[in-house]
């Protein structure tokens, strides 16, 4: 499975892929996407990436426990949910929302950023702890 | 807990300053005293949720003030005389903790003004009850005396939550306050027998009624402060509590007397009688406690007559208060003959009189108010329940159950004030000698206080007894309490129960035999029958994870698929949804290509012989199924399945490759893989039925209409599904996000190589799975 080709596209593909999660993820409250499939878009960047190298490079290229990047996910989820608590005493998980030039940026967001990194932490979890039997 | 006692050790501080919490609470109590007393009520509460009209509310009646002092006033004496017994036990930390702990959470109880709050704080107190009987973990019979206590109380108490939901719903309201401002309001509700038994039931094992007295003698096994303290003067009391407290609401009624007379009787009566056999003691002091909340019961339960003053709650609640300043001062006394002597066995113990003055006078005063000895105290409680036994309707009932009980207590009192103390020195593993002030102060002042308020009975009724006796009576009682009646009926009575009870400690050797032989014929006791009990709930548990865990992947499968199945099948049969004549849907040559090729698929993974190309077969069904959700415009879903089937194909080849080849595995053959056959067409038959039916109506579109037209003005978002994922739902996704973070944690501990050294806290649930009777072997240790 590890040939040259599959090798030296790997780098770009890598590079891309992420980008295209992230892009997935932000575009995801108007158009077709979110945090569950941004990350496991870029869940799949990380596995194709495991192909060509090994266990240890992709733990780097992560630099990050992927256990700890799915608790910082849960942990943004929960925050998200408490600033509206926080800002005026609405119920958990009340969206608030802010005007940036135009743009609604809200806690749903930050909710999302929180879903898309428990979903890359989880398949990584597994993942890489598979590869390292 | 022999300690070196020549040896001067150092109490650590905390253990000392932390008095300082119960003393503070005790005189801020003291100040409502006078307001409570004219008949006010001081209450406050907060909002907890107010959906369900459950509110963090407290109220301090007379009733509750009463335990409240009791709660702050021995526990001060108690946390003191824990830090002189503790110095060297290992954790004092942990156990100051627990107890105090254990008395913020009385404190609630007894407080609480609302029924789900009094219930959570009942299982806190059923909970640091569990963690001080259970502080000797390293004793196999300090745990089980732990879980058994926490077990038969936990059990009556969701017994009584049940009853208070009941009550509650009856009711429209959850505040005691209110039921008690309108105490007929259950009038001829059907749902009365059932509330009051759901209720006797939390009461009935929390105050270790027979039956469930078992779990009381036990629980000595905890350090004596935590016996002098929960399992005498406090916690075991929160029955009789409930009970005088839910009196007005649910008294009144034959029902209610009778089972409290009789329940009541029997438990004060047969624990006075088991008393005398014992000679640890502590156990002895036990039983005396069961036969006390046997009284408390039973007196509760006693009608009232006439227009006449409720000499029976005044009995009870006299009781409940001499009860508790003789028995944590004899228990406090045990503790220190055991810290001293280095034994609490009376038949070893003798002599102590000399050597522990000032413990021996305690034990001494605590004694005489246990026997009924004139002038203290506890002989007004004694005249009381004669004089309200003989007023009461079932009269000969009552006076031969409170003369039997009473004088079995003389005689337990003669023993315990005397054996260790009288006579010569005994036979002890150590030397005893008088400890440190904080080893005696307690019992002292307790011993004292009965002295005192047994001479001066008019302010102490007055401002605390008869509040305490309104509340729980419903009505403001007018009586006068004295300690000399003139030479009436019940002094008689009190005489004569001296006089039995002494003649009983004159001849205990014989009455001890006569005792034990009755009590080896018993057929079963609570204690046997819980192990029973215990034993038959592990083995099956052992039975059923052989069943259900037999470590075989492909028997789990077949179970869950065959339940699935059923449970399907089966609803949809019984709730004749079974869309019948099926019609050809129409769709279009695409939708029909697809399905083609998913059945396609679908037949090539059954049918292939190895194992990658299955799994690329199923991917191809999923990657199918995704272009179906597609095609009926579900972009998102549509995506997520892409993304779903193409990390699986990677995972299970990532599996397959670490795998031994299909060879040398056994498949099943013939009738087995007709079965298999069965099983799957009928989950697929069901699935499909149930997706027909469900789709057989028109749509709900209220809730797609309201995420429709919401989604852009609240959400911001024009992607629905999307909104609904991270806004209106979010909740849910919160949820499913947990367990998805935690799934993958657990799975980790399963495949990694190493998960001890990586995840040193998260590997122990292996264990369990590996060894399925670990949990049966436990409960029957």
């Amino acid at each position: 499975m590890n040939t040259l080709i599959l090798r030296e596209a790997t780098r770009l593909l890598v590079t891309l892929i992420l980008m295209f999660s992230v892009f997935m993820l932000l575009r995801g409250h108007d158009q077709p996407g979110g945090g569950f499939i941004g990350g496991l878009i870029a869940s799949i960047a990380f596995c194709l990436f495991m192909f060509v190298s090994d266990a240890a490079d992709v733990r780097r290229l992560l630099r990050a426990e992927p256990a700890a990047v799915g608790g910082v996910g849960l942990g943004l989820a929960i925050a998200a949910g408490f600033i509206g608590l926080v800002a005026d005493r609405s119920p958990f998980l009340t969206s608030k929302w802010l005007d940036v030039g135009g743009i609604a940026l809200g806690t749903p967001l930050l909710f999302d950023v929180g879903v898309y990194l428990v979903v890359i932490g989880a398949v990584l979890t597994f993942v890489l702890g598979i590869k390292e039997q | 807990m022999a300690a070196d006692h020549t040896a001067d050790y150092e109490v650590p501080f905390y253990a000392r300053a932390v008095v300082a919490l119960p003393v503070a609470l005790f005189a801020w109590l003291c100040t409502l005293v006078p307001a409570i007393s004219r008949g006010e009520v001081v209450s406050w509460s907060v909002a907890w949720l107010p959906q369900r009209g459950v509110e963090f509310g407290f109220f301090v009646d007379g009733l509750s003030l009463l335990f409240a002092l009791l709660i702050t006033g021995i526990g001060s004496f108690i946390l003191l005389y824990a830090g002189e017994y503790m110095h060297s036990a290992p954790h004092v930390g942990r156990f100051t903790v627990f107890l105090v702990g254990f008395m913020l959470s009385m404190l609630g109880l007894v407080l609480s003004d609302n029924l789900i709050a009094l219930f959570v704080f009942w299982e806190l107190t059923a909970i640091t009850s569990f963690l001080l009987i259970g502080y000797s973990h390293e004793d196999a019979a300090a745990r089980r005396s732990a879980l058994q206590g926490l077990l038969v109380t936990g059990a009556g108490a969701l017994a009584m939550l049940a009853g208070f939901v009941l009550l509650g719903s009856a009711y429209g309201t959850y505040s005691l306050s209110e039921m008690l401002a309108n105490p007929g309001g259950l009038g001829a509700d059907p749902r009365y027998l059932p509330i009051l038994l759901l209720v006797l039931a939390g009461a009935f094992t929390k105050s270790a009624q027979f039956p469930f007295h078992f779990w009381l003698p036990n629980a000595m096994a905890a350090p004596t402060p935590v016996s002098a303290y929960l399992h005498s003067a406090t916690m075991v009391k929160a029955g009789v509590l409930l009970l005088a407290r839910t009196r007005p609401i649910l008294g009144g009624t034959e029902v209610w007397a009778e089972t409290l007379s009789i329940v009541g009787a029997v438990t004060a009566v047969y624990a006075a009688a088991v008393a005398l056999t014992k000679s640890d003691l502590k156990q002895v002091l036990a039983y005396t406690t069961v036969m006390a909340l046997g009284v408390c019961v039973l007196f509760l339960g006693l009608p009232v007559v006439g227009d006449g003053p409720p000499l029976g709650v005044i009995a009870a609640v006299t009781f409940v208060f001499v009860h508790a300043l003789y028995k944590a001062a004899l228990f406090m006394v045990a503790g220190t003959i055991d810290h001293a002597a280095g034994t609490r066995n009376i038949r070893l113990l003798g002599g102590l009189r000399k050597k522990m003055p000032y413990s021996s006078l305690a034990a001494a005063l605590a004694a005489l108010s246990m026997a009924g000895v004139p002038p203290f105290l506890g002989f007004v409680g004694k005249e009381l329940l004669y004089s309200s036994a003989l007023e009461s309707s079932a009269w000969g009932f009552a006076v031969t159950a409170v003369f039997a009980a009473n004088a079995l207590i003389v005689t337990a009192a003669v023993l315990v004030a005397t054996a260790p103390f009288a006579g010569d020195p005994g036979a002890t593993p150590c030397e005893p000698h008088e400890g440190h002030w904080p080893f005696w102060i307690g019992s002292l002042a307790l011993g004292g206080t009965a002295l005192l308020a047994g001479l001066f009975p008019g302010p102490l009724y007055e401002h605390l007894l008869l509040p305490a006796v309104a509340a729980a009576a419903g009505q403001q009682p007018h009586y006068e309490v004295a300690l000399w009646h003139g030479f009436n009926l019940p002094l008689a009575l009190s005489a004569c129960t001296l006089v039995g009870g002494c003649v009983v400690y004159r001849y205990r050797a014989t009455a001890l035999v006569a005792l034990s032989g009755l009590m080896a014929r018993l057929p079963l006791t609570g204690d046997r029958a819980y192990d029973a009990l215990m034993a038959g709930i592990a083995r099956g548990s052992v039975g059923l994870t052989r069943v259900m865990q037999c470590g075989v992947q492909r028997r789990y499968l077949l179970i869950v698929f065959s339940t699935m199945g059923v449970a399907l099948g089966v609803t949809v049969w019984l709730k004749g949804l079974v869309p019948l004549p099926l019609q050809l849907p129409r769709a279009s040559f695409v939708d029909w290509t697809l399905a083609a090729v998913i059945v396609a698929s679908a037949f090539v993974t059954i049918t292939a012989k190895s194992r990658l190309l299955a799994i690329c077969a199923l991917g191809v069904v999923g990657a199918a199924t995704a272009l179906v959700f597609l095609r009926f415009s579900a972009p998102d879903v549509a995506m997520a399945q892409f993304m779903v089937e193409t990390l699986i194909v990677v995972i299970v080849a990532m599996v397959l490759l670490k795998l031994p080849s299909f060879r040398g595995e056994v498949r099943p053959t013939g009738l087995g893989r007709l079965r298999d056959g069965l099983i799957s067409t009928a989950v697929g038959g069901a699935v499909a039925l149930v997706l027909l039916a469900v789709t057989a109506d028109p749509p709900q579109a209220q809730l797609s209409e309201y995420f429709n037209a919401n989604s852009v003005p609240y959400g911001h978002g024009r992607n629905v599904v999307n909104v609904i994922l991270v806004d209106f739902r979010a909740l849910d996704t919160l949820g499913e996000i947990t367990v998805l973070a935690i799934a993958s944690v657990a799975a980790y501990t399963l495949v990694a190589r190493h998960p001890r050294r990586r995840l040193r806290s998260g590997s122990r649930g292996a264990g369990i799975v590996r060894k399925p009777s670990a949990g049966g072997k436990g409960a029957q240790a």
